[in-house]
């Protein structure tokens, strides 16, 4: 098992690597700098600056002293916001990111479960088509639909919630975007699962847990629950890191101050360093889950032992 | 498409897979409807801009967000700056609807030659081609299109091509796989065995069998590839103004749905159409060439 581990992290840093690489080589492929504002510093004085941040060096060099700084967990400077690191901005950023698409994802997940188990039990009949019909609303409609969808019906024809903005925390913002993050992904879990517990539930093992009279709870919950849900633990990661879109969509739409309203601005500002120190973070972030995901799995089914 | 068989078949003539499949899937009403409606959308995008009296960028102060009206054929009505809807969103297609068969072809390009490399080579070459796919799979593609819109400014091609960098995995894994299997069926083996030359097993057993996923996988890439363009335009990284495409419209279409909701109404319904249609068409390709699968 440690083994397997250590493997798998030694596989993610080529990855994080070869991300870092590209994108510092894509944008150092663009021509200008930092310096070349409209009002001209002296000649000495440029050469200072770029000295300091040693843009004075060969490129490799510069990639170098990038990559130093990324292991001390230094992102950089921010080239549009005055005053703030793309740290400070991230610092500020994440909490947000976190708790919108985190709460989200489990929403999704817990929901999908509990929809896919009802479905299947009740396969082909009305509660069946509707559970899923239902859940399929969110797959069907891209999140950049639902979100104004969902904002129309529940900010302007009844106004029960804010149409968006942020405001430290409070439920009352909160609602909506993790409603769209976890209606996006219910779908995809609820029909996975319900095609998984129906296939386990037709297997040997279950026929004779209910041929030695279980009550159909625990033939459900005991017996069949554990195998029915490795589909799903195996499609968390892929949908985690796919929901990243729905999430910069969700905090684009609803203005929320996470990292993806972070990402866009900076991507509309060219801001290089902040959207280079973002693509870093989410891909480091990504790739830890799937790493996680993937361990839970062996962790889930006795076949896998490494 | 027809293929002579042995003498002890009775049939006179073979049936080739391909005719099947045709025949199932002309027989799969979803997705032949789907084919009509989104011939029916594209050569809409296509022609329809040049058939009506307004266009995509002509401003009229005197028509300001007004709701659809038969009057001057503004049958989807007019944006807050008095556009024409209907022909805006016709060319707002145009745009989708290219970058989706332009990024949708240059993934099938790469994904095919990588994955039959893959599973034709073996060995290491095999195992460092699969490595690199594995590593793009981790990476959050949406921001490299953001990271390269950022770095480029806005241009479609661009789009397309960052489109097209992430969309190919899926394809290179499928068909690697489909290759390998393929490698070691009994009919390659027989026909290696009576003294078959390499390359017509390529041609007459490999390629055809390939060719079955492939259209089955490019049909499930073209939704993607749309919707990630829309995504970006959404997001305002896309095609600049006065030029359009269906993120566009509907990101400016839910600024004002609460006053004018056709302006998110029917760019939302083309866009949601579109997708809806290549999905069907995508399940129909599957079941009429997969029949392992129904």
């Amino acid at each position: 098992m440690w083994a397997y581990v250590l493997r798998r992290l030694l596989v993610t840093i080529p990855t994080v690597l070869a991300v870092v690489t590209l994108c510092y080589m894509l944008l150092h492929l663009t021509p200008g700098g930092p310096f070349d504002a409209e009002m001209k510093v002296s000649d000495a004085v440029l050469a200072n600056l770029q000295a300091k941040y040693h843009l004075d060096q060969p490129l490799w060099k510069q990639y170098l002293y990038y990559l130093d700084s990324l292991l001390h967990g230094d992102l950089g400077a921010s080239f549009r916001y005055a005053d703030w690191s793309v740290n400070d901005l991230v610092a500020r950023a994440l909490p947000v990111s976190l708790v919108i698409g985190g709460t989200g994802l489990v929403i999704a997940v817990l929901a999908g479960i509990a929809l896919g188990i009802v479905a299947a039990l009740r396969q082909n009949t009305v509660v069946d088509y509707v559970v899923m019909l239902l859940a399929n609303i969110g797959s069907v409609l891209p999140s950049f639909v639902l979100g104004p969808v969902l904002v129309l019906v529940f900010a302007i024809t009844l106004p029960w919630l804010p149409s968006g903005g942020w405001d430290d925390f409070a439920p009352r913002y909160m609602v909506l975007p993790i409603a769209l993050l976890t209606l996006i992904n219910v779908a995809i879990i609820g029909r996975i699962m319900r095609g998984s517990l129906i296939e386990v539930m037709s297997s040997n093992f279950i026929r004779t847990a209910r041929a030695k009279g279980l009550p159909m709870r625990v033939v459900v919950l005991r017996h069949a629950l554990r195998p029915a849900l490795l589909p799903v633990v195996s499609v968390i990661g892929p949908l985690a890191i796919s929901s990243i879109t729905s999430a910069i969509v969700t905090e684009s739409w609803f203005s929320l101050p996470g990292l993806g309203k972070l990402i866009v601005n900076g991507a509309s500002d060219r801001d290089y360093t902040l959207v280079l120190g973002l693509v870093v973070l989410v891909t480091v972030m990504a790739v830890l889950l799937n790493l996680i995901v993937d361990l839970a799995y062996a962790w889930l089914d006795p076949k896998i032992r490494y | 498409m027809t293929r002579t068989v042995s003498k002890t078949d009775a049939a006179p003539q073979g049936r080739s897979p391909w005719r099947d499949a045709r025949v199932r899937f002309l027989r799969n009403r979803a997705a032949v409807g789907s084919v009509v409606v989104l011939a029916l959308v594209a050569l809409a995008c296509v022609f329809g801009p040049m058939l009506l009296p307004s266009a995509f960028d002509s401003v009229d102060w005197n028509l300001m967000s007004n709701p659809p009206t038969r009057a001057g054929w503004h049958l989807f009505g007019t944006d807050d700056l008095g556009r024409d809807l209907l022909v805006r969103t016709l060319v707002g297609g145009r745009v989708s609807l290219l970058v989706g068969v332009l990024a949708t072809l240059v993934s099938v390009c790469i994904g095919v030659v990588w994955g039959a490399v893959a599973g034709y080579a073996g060995g290491r070459v095999d195992s460092v081609l699969m490595r690199i796919v594995d590593m793009a799979y981790a990476v959050p593609y949406l921001l490299i299109a953001i990271l390269v819109v950022t770095v480029f400014g806005r241009d479609i091609l661009l789009v397309v091509g960052a489109i097209a960098a992430f969309s190919w995995l899926d394809m290179a894994r499928v068909v690697r796989g489909q290759t390998l299997s393929i490698k070691s069926r009994e009919y390659v083996e027989a026909a290696r065995a009576i003294g078959v030359p390499t390359w017509r097993i390529i041609a007459q057993h490999v390629v055809p069998n390939l060719l079955g996923v492939v259209v089955i996988y490019t049909s499930i890439l073209v939704p993607g590839v749309i919707l990630t363009e829309s995504v970006l335009s959404f997001l305002g990284l896309g095609v600049q103004e006065p030029m359009t495409s269906w993120g566009v419209l509907i990101h400016d279409g839910a600024a004002v749905m609460g006053a004018s909701p056709w302006m998110i109404l029917f760019p939302a319904g083309a866009l949601s159409i579109t997708l809806y249609c290549a999905n069907f068409i995508g399940d129909g390709l599957r079941d009429a060439l997969d029949p392992k699968e129904r």
